[in-house]
């Protein structure tokens, strides 16, 4: 959709997301050294445009998988601030119980199959949801967001090859951020324009701009678009930054401040502010609204993930299967 | 009851599966139009289909992923390796993502996959091609590791294991696809439960264990002593090795207070050495002498048949490791 199909509400909702990511993100890098999340955090400022375009195309009925840079994926989606803060804490409340973390944010229920932290490994996930999706006749799309790095890896090949052989509908969102947690692309692609592998097998693939919400909202959405009317996977390579470190623990020797200051100069959501009051739909007084009801929304998922109690320990095993041999005969 | 072949076994499991839950496909690679590289999945392809018989590209990480993912909403996949050699490519899929669905979804999304084929050495395949992986997958929660040494357990475990809702690791002998036993007849439509071991032969001077091909060794060897030493032993086949029916094994120790387990993994850890561990705790007090082990050599399987005939688990070091228990 351009701007004007958008409209000003349809405008305002995704400068909200997009806000809602940033101020949820601050908040954990802010709890994180406070010792209330732990384990690895990886934090999306600078990407937000993507997950919020991305998502804003797909259906209910779409799947979504993403990687351990997921908390933007998993906002966008709906899987909400406050079970996803509680995850974070390890909490009952949490999206997960609890068992996943940063890195695993995980519903079902909104057909948000993970926070996969293996890189690329969910790649192949993806096309066999999509595999499923055909023999069972649902007209959904699985969407499947993966870094740069995530194409050096073998099973990225494997996984675009048997989506155009068999024609399955994945859409391919490669969010090109331009490094492989600290490896520059030019040192670990031999060829850095990531869109041109996919047409070698035959997947139709284009360069967006993964800085601008409505340009990768309508490339996902004509994507989505082939791909349910059985046009077989399409590829998207959405060109965007990561404005802090890779995870909290990361002194960033790999690039230069003056690089990442270029990069901030295309911050998503200024860059989307900025067009929304050209246009006069957005002042000051709007601005101001939107800051403190995502501002809000960040303190009750604190508070929730804060009030929600502890997994029990007698729990412990209680999901390593989904039902204990011996509670039925013969397995049926 | 009437004698089939075990491979033959394996495809009736599979074809009535899949003649009962239209949800049963079968991938990997060459079971269609070559009808499987070891003619498990013979006739298959004509009975079902490119549909629910898909042949994959030689892409063991891909097609196991794929078939993970597709398990997760919905179907209900049999991956088919060509041995179980070829699955170390798609270790990370069936260690991070079968076996994680559960847990990583809170218990909400079931990931019913089979993954199947030939396990253990063949006949001078040398390194690459011996492996028996039952160690490392029986390590890891969330998966079931299933070694069926008879053709009516390979029918009637894998009936189960195609209806279980998590991931299974079914591991066939490489060398068993000919051996003929008894099986039910179809309508008896016999699912074997997991966790239940079965006691092949009975016997009060010593327990041995045993699956795969070492289980024929064993009884063999279980004869042996008979004749030469007058001892009669008990085998147990443990059929399942996750979960593992430890009560069977105990109770069989606690009559013949001896015990050796027999397996053709390599000494290190494993179910053998977790079946020794956890025998020496339940039944501490029976216990007569050691608990004995034989395994495979501690080598890569080297090629020459004189050197891979003196890795593998044999007669002779069966009796010695009995003879031993028994103070014989």
């Amino acid at each position: 959709m351009s701007l004007d199909d958008l409209g000003r509400d349809g405008a305002h909702a995704l400068l909200r997301e997009m806000l809602l990511i940033r101020r949820f993100e601050e908040k954990c890098a802010e709890l994180y050294t406070q010792q209330k999340i732990r384990g690895f955090l990886h934090l999306y400022i600078g990407e937000e445009a993507i997950a919020v375009g991305a998502l804003s195309a797909l259906t209910a009925d779409d799947n979504v998988l993403s990687t351990y840079r997921e908390h933007g994926h998993a906002l966008a989606r709906g899987l909400g601030a406050g079970p996803i803060m509680a995850e974070m804490y390890g909490k009952a409340g949490g999206c997960a119980l609890g068992r996943g973390g940063s890195m695993h944010l995980f519903d079902a229920s909104r057909r948000f199959y993970g926070g996969n932290a293996i890189v690329g490994g969910h790649l192949p996930l993806a096309v066999g949801l999509a595999l499923a999706d055909k023999m069972l006749g649902r007209k959904a799309v699985t969407a499947c967001f993966f870094g740069d790095g995530a194409t050096a890896e073998g099973v990225f090949h494997e996984s675009l090859n048997l989506a155009a052989l068999w024609k399955l509908p994945v859409l391919f969102l490669c969010e090109n951020n331009l490094y492989a947690m600290g490896t520059a692309i030019e040192l670990h692609a031999a060829d850095t324009e990531i869109s041109r592998r996919p047409r070698a097998f035959g997947i139709p693939a284009e360069r967006v701009d993964g800085m601008d919400v409505v340009a990768v909202e309508r490339a996902v959405r004509y994507a989505a678009e082939a791909a349910r009317e059985g046009e077989g996977p399409r590829f998207l390579e959405l060109m965007t930054y990561r404005f802090r470190a890779h995870s909290m623990y990361d002194a960033e020797l790999y690039r230069s401040k003056a690089e990442v200051q270029r990069w901030k100069e295309r911050d998503p959501i200024q860059l989307f502010e900025r067009a929304l009051r050209e246009r006069g739909w957005l002042d000051d007084d709007a601005r101001a609204r939107v800051e403190n009801d995502v501002l809000g929304e960040v303190e009750a998922a604190v508070r929730f993930a804060e009030e929600s109690p502890w997994e029990a320990l007698e729990d412990l095993e209680k999901h390593v299967y989904v039902r204990r041999v011996g509670a039925d005969e013969g397995g049926a | 009851m009437r004698e089939i072949r075990y491979r033959e076994a394996v495809r009736e499991a599979m074809l009535e599966e899949m003649e009962r839950d239209e949800r049963v496909f079968l991938m990997g690679e060459e079971v269609g139009h070559y009808q499987g590289a070891y003619k498990v999945s013979e006739g298959l392809l004509a009975r079902f289909g490119e549909k629910r018989v898909i042949d994959t590209p030689i892409a063991e990480a891909g097609f196991a992923g794929i078939g993970v993912g597709a398990a997760m909403t919905g179907l209900r996949p049999i991956i088919e390796f060509m041995t179980w050699n070829f699955s170390f490519v798609a270790f990370d899929q069936i260690i991070s993502n079968a076996a994680k669905a559960s847990q990583m979804s809170g218990g909400r999304v079931p990931c019913p996959i089979v993954f199947r084929g030939p396990n253990g050495a063949a006949k001078q395949v040398a390194s690459q091609h011996s492996h028996s992986v039952d160690p490392f997958y029986t390590n890891i929660p969330g998966l079931w590791v299933v070694m069926p040494s008879t053709p009516r357990d390979a029918k009637g475990l894998l009936k189960t294991a195609i209806r279980e809702d998590n991931p299974v690791i079914f591991l066939e002998g490489e060398t068993l696809y000919n051996v003929k036993g008894e099986v039910p007849d179809v309508e008896a439509d016999e699912a074997i439960p997991f966790g239940k071991a079965r006691v092949a032969r009975e016997g009060d001077g010593c327990t041995i264990v045993a699956w795969g091909a070492p289980y024929y060794v064993v009884l063999d060897a279980a004869e042996r002593l008979r004749q030469e030493h007058g001892l009669e032993c008990e085998v147990v086949d443990p059929r399942t090795l996750r979960p593992l029916d430890i009560e069977t094994i105990v109770e069989s120790v606690k009559k013949t207070h001896r015990c050796v387990v027999v397996h053709e993994h390599w000494p290190y850890g494993g179910p053998g050495a977790e079946i020794v561990d956890q025998v020496q705790r339940e039944a501490f007090d029976w216990l007569d002498a050691p608990i004995e082990r034989v395994a495979a050599l501690d080598v890569p399987m080297p090629y020459a048949s004189n050197l891979e005939t003196l890795v593998l688990p044999n007669v002779d070091r069966v009796i010695e490791a009995v003879k031993r228990a028994a103070y014989l």
